[in-house]
């Protein structure tokens, strides 16, 4: 009769402790899903890496005398794609825009911008005060190819490698830590990709 | 036990009926429509699938709306090619894998059952079945435990020398009194 008798009271009392612990590991996760870096829950992660450069053509912006481009310009180009998106109503794009203007300074790469939902004369001035730092421009005023990107806000920045598969996205502008701690090295990295 | 078993049973079903889906549409039907009168398609069926398939699709900026109340440009924007792709003869799932493509399972709503939504979708079940073991383990040796109790107390060895002593002490007092009244 008397082999049945319970567990020990310090195991019982050790089993109280479980909870506590569930408690303390579910609040360990909360507490990484807040403060780790790229986590932002309003920040969508991008289904496009990886994939090669969406279908689009877009037109050229009115009054420029640079062509506008599309996919194919992109595709087994051999050459690295920056693909900036922006609009001149946008006023983190202009926080960002002398790191675009170093950027454009780069003959490694080539600097496309997709000016998003703007007014061509809108997007003329604001590019006449601030720099043209692109190589080419096209003019997405329905946000259609933009859409195909899978652009949710700008501004927004692709890097495509020699191949035109997107490699990189960062949502948001770039501040001048964020262009020499991601941008650039992500350039070397592909860069060194060609070369061996 | 038949009281428990019902218990669980209510529980479950509160559970099937509360999907993700549910939660967005009644938040869809309170809020200001924001389809504008040139974007309806002259089909009335085309366009109750188009505001079906909008519902349940979360608006890329204003996240915690979808693009059927909400009056963000891109919002418009792809409310008009859902429509757009109804037209040309797409069906819901081909509109929604579209949309899926380019901004990922996060564009929707009621999240698709997949390898990333396993746990989401059968963590519930998971807990219940957890707890429900639990509950189980927990009355089965309660009862187990006082049965051994019962058998213990009718045992020779329940009681020490000094209490059996004590016992009879009292026992003995209390027959004094009741003889004396």
């Amino acid at each position: 009769m008397t082999e049945s008798t319970p567990k020990s009271p310090t195991r019982t009392r050790l089993l109280f402790l479980l909870p506590l612990l569930l408690v303390s590991i579910l609040f360990g996760y909360f507490l990484w899903g807040l403060t780790t870096e790229g986590r932002d829950p309003n920040k969508i992660p991008s289904v496009l890496i990886d994939k090669p450069a969406p279908d689009f053509d877009l037109p050229a912006l009115e009054g420029t005398s640079m062509p506008g481009f599309s996919t194919a310009d992109l595709r087994n180009s051999g050459k690295i794609s920056v693909v900036n998106v922006f609009a001149s109503w946008c006023i983190p794009c202009l926080a960002e825009h002398p790191n675009m203007m170093k950027l454009g300074q780069r003959d490694d790469i080539v600097l496309y911008g997709i000016n998003y939902r703007d007014k061509p004369l809108d997007a003329l001035n604001w590019l006449e005060k601030h720099g043209n730092p692109y190589d080419s421009i096209g003019a997405d005023t329905n946000s259609r190819a933009s859409i195909n990107w899978g652009v949710y806000g700008v501004p927004e920045t692709f890097i495509l490698d020699q191949s035109g598969t997107i490699r990189y996205k960062h949502t948001g502008p770039i501040n001048p830590g964020q262009l020499e701690s991601l941008i650039i090295p992500v350039i070397e990295t592909l860069k060194a990709e060609k070369t061996s | 036990m038949i009281s428990r078993l019902l218990c669980c049973l209510v529980f479950t079903l509160a559970l099937f009926a509360h999907q993700p889906q549910k939660g967005a549409l009644s938040f869809a039907g309170k809020a200001v429509l924001a389809v504008e009168p040139d974007e309806i398609l002259p089909d009335p069926a085309l366009e109750a699938r188009a505001r079906e398939i909008s519902k349940n699709v979360r608006c890329v900026v204003c996240q915690n709306e979808p693009i059927d109340s909400s009056n963000a440009d891109i919002a418009k924007e792809l409310r008009l090619i859902i429509r757009e792709r109804l037209v040309a003869g797409d069906s819901d799932r081909e509109i929604e894998a579209f949309l899926v493509a380019r901004y990922g399972d996060y564009v929707l709503f009621r999240p698709p059952f997949n390898s990333y939504t396993l746990f989401l979708w059968l963590g519930p079940f998971a807990v219940l079945l957890l707890g429900g073991t639990g509950l189980f383990f927990y009355f089965r040796s309660g009862r187990k435990a006082s049965g051994t109790a019962s058998a213990q107390s009718s045992g020779s060895s329940a009681l020490s020398a000094e209490e059996q002593a004590e016992l009879d002490r009292l026992l003995a007092s209390d027959q004094e009194k009741g003889s004396r009244s």
